[in-house]
């Protein structure tokens, strides 16, 4: 296998939320904990886990959408958080995201030319009628009619919307696209297109996308390399079939066992028990440990770091 | 074979809304036997939740159960009045939501919203209500209940909201349990512990259960017996293997490979051409005609019957007769 250069790496990436009480903060979210990544250039990079997890949120911080409290994320080896003006503008062309509700990240009073041609106006891209050519060129990538041009959100389905935001997105011509729960909202038949038109379009464009699923199945077709997330932390990341054939983590082994699956003939094994517990305050030590089934001693104290366990799987697990 | 609970024969319901009649449901047939789950399966707006609303008599205006028979002991839903009606919801059949949220009354503790259906249909003094719905929640397996049920919703989890909400629907004992997308917005984990109680309380109460989903997964660990539901007709019903191993109807067969699958990695995934037609004003025919790839002349032209194509297995295409 030939590795890819890194596109996106992170490094100890850390994100609290404060929760404010009277003029102080009173208590911390704990959104995003300790997290190391990377993402390889051209591949799909699959992020998991149950909601509250913190997966959206270290999406957006790949974005600098969401600036985290410590460590660092670096874009082509430099750390985004440090780019100014010009580098900064470069790299909000190279990027783009894809939000997870088609019924909200679309304004309802623009339409849907200007949804799709904003940013290559604010980019200073292209202006009218080249504009309008360059929108309609990508609207026809994506499966959008010209005659769609001029009308409102409102009268798009569920799964039009999301292609008129992955229009929106794919508009400036990006390299690296977080696609933050992209078919959540949508019926399985039209789930099935929007998956086909993403695998298109990564090879007809080369673009690198991280998606954000709690969709087991969606997250094994789509991707290339998954990170599954547990309470703000990456217990597991690897290549696809390392972590959905053997998985190491507990947590991946217990998701992946609860997952309802669609033959009635399939093994119903015991789920785990309990809940997630809360960010606010999450219990000391390996984050996982109240629910883990093969629990230790060492668990309830220490947190166990991200280690590379095979070629290219990591886990965090003693 | 077991008894028959509710039958629903030709079933139509429409919305008579300013843009034109929405035909809902069009002619909608099925059983559900007695301590069954039977999980009706389709995309949105096929008409699963209508035909909910239909066999509860909740149908909202402008919306109208035009023809059909819902059949329960003997006596047709459809006749009763308003009040006969509100003695049989709740007690004889009651239906958990999608959204536990919204269901549950942020002003009243879930012990009480518990207790109320036993204090409204059994008249139960309050405190002896208040003992069995104690009861009830412990068999929905929330832990320490003493203390939850002096809980305000907002003070629960989701998951712990769908258990309340359940414990709510049991109260009463119902014969047939309608479970409306239970566990769509929850967590894998919490949806695994869902569906697993739901299983353990179906035995020990002996209720039948309509399940309403559009996860094939999660219809193939409950259901005994499945029906696909398309614009507003069933086209396809027979039981959990047969609809998973040797389905017949294209809708059903296009359905399950549009999903993405172990198998399907590094695969396209197969689609349906077009998109779900809008019923206002429906396909002629098949209504499933214009995005099927073995439609013929007459498909668009006669609306297929649905014909027995095995034991128990129900299609309505025609492909097969």
């Amino acid at each position: 296998m030939i590795t890819m250069p890194m596109l996106i790496e992170g490094e100890d990436v850390t994100k609290y939320f404060p929760i404010k009480g009277f003029m102080r903060e009173i208590a911390r979210v704990h959104a995003v904990e300790h997290v190391d990544f990377f993402v390889e250039e051209g591949e799909t990079f699959g992020l998991v886990g149950e909601s509250g997890c913190g997966k959206t949120t270290l999406g957006r911080m790949m974005l600098r959408l969401t600036t985290p409290t410590t460590g660092n994320i670096l874009y082509n080896g430099v750390n985004i958080y440090d780019l100014k003006d010009h580098d900064l503008k470069q790299f909000r062309k190279e990027t783009a995201m894809v939000f997870q509700d088609p019924y909200s990240s679309l304004d309802p009073r623009m339409v849907i030319a200007d949804v799709v041609g904003e940013p290559l106006a604010v980019h200073g891209m292209a202006y009218g009628e080249t504009r309008d050519d360059m929108v309609l060129k990508i609207m026809e990538k994506v499966g959008l009619k010209s005659e769609h041009m001029y009308r409102y959100p409102h009268e798009f389905s569920g799964g039009q919307r999301q292609r008129i935001a992955i229009a929106r997105a794919l508009s400036i011509n990006p390299k690296f696209v977080v696609l933050d729960e992209p078919t959540s909202a949508l019926d399985v038949s039209v789930q099935a297109k929007i998956l086909n038109m993403l695998n298109r379009l990564q090879r007809e464009l080369d673009l690198t996308y991280v998606f954000i699923s709690h969709n087991l199945d969606v997250v094994r077709y789509i991707s290339d390399r998954v990170a599954v997330m547990y309470l703000g932390q990456v217990v597991e990341m690897g290549p696809r079939d390392a972590i959905f054939e053997n998985p190491l983590h507990p947590y991946t082994q217990g998701i992946l066992v609860a997952a309802p699956k669609p033959d009635p003939d399939a093994r119903r094994d015991v789920a785990l028990m309990g809940e997630v517990p809360s960010a606010v305050n999450p219990p000391p030590g390996c984050r996982f440990h109240p629910r883990c089934p093969e629990r230790k001693e060492i668990c309830e104290r220490e947190m166990p770091e991200l280690v590379e366990k095979e070629r290219g799987h990591f886990v965090a697990c003693f | 074979m077991m008894e028959d609970l509710l039958v629903v024969k030709g079933l139509e319901t429409q919305f008579f809304t300013y843009g034109g009649i929405v035909e809902a449901l069009d002619g909608v047939n099925f059983t559900i036997r007695r301590g069954e789950v039977f999980g009706l399966v389709g995309e949105s707006g096929c008409g699963k939740s209508v035909t909910a609303l239909s066999i509860l008599g909740l149908v909202p205006p402008p919306g109208k159960v035009v023809s059909g028979e819902i059949i329960m002991d003997g006596e047709n839903l459809l006749e009763k009045s308003e009040k006969e009606m509100q003695k049989i919801r709740g007690s004889k059949i009651s239906i958990i939501f999608q959204d536990p949220t919204s269901s549950l009354n942020p002003l009243f503790k879930i012990g009480y919203q518990v207790a109320e259906p036993l204090i409204y249909h059994e008249h139960y003094k309050e405190k002896k209500a208040l003992q069995e719905a104690l009861q009830v929640l412990k068999d929905t397996g929330i832990g320490d209940p003493e203390e939850k049920i002096k809980n305000y919703p907002h003070e629960l989890s989701g998951g712990m909201r769908q258990r309340a909400m359940i414990a709510m629907a049991l109260a009463c004992r119902p014969d047939l349990l309608i479970a409306d997308e239970p566990t769509t917005n929850l967590d894998v984990t919490i949806e695994r512990q869902i569906i697993n109680l739901m299983h353990i309380l179906q035995k020990e109460y002996g209720t039948s259960i309509l399940l309403i989903t559009h996860n094939l997964g999660v219809v193939a660990e409950m259901a005994d017996r499945v029906g696909i539901m398309y614009a507003g007709n069933i086209v396809e019903l027979t039981d959990v293997h047969t609809i998973f191993h040797n389905p017949k109807h294209p809708y059903t067969i296009k359905l399950q490979k549009a999903i993405p699958s172990a198998t399907s990695v590094g695969q396209e995934l197969e689609e349906i051409q077009g998109a779900v037609p809008r019923l206002i004003n429906p396909p002629t025919g098949c209504r499933f005609h214009p995005r099927c790839d073995h439609a013929t002349s007459v498909c668009s032209k006669v609306k297929p019957r649905e014909v027995e194509i095995g034991t128990e297995h129900m299609v309505a295409c025609h492909l097969y007769g």
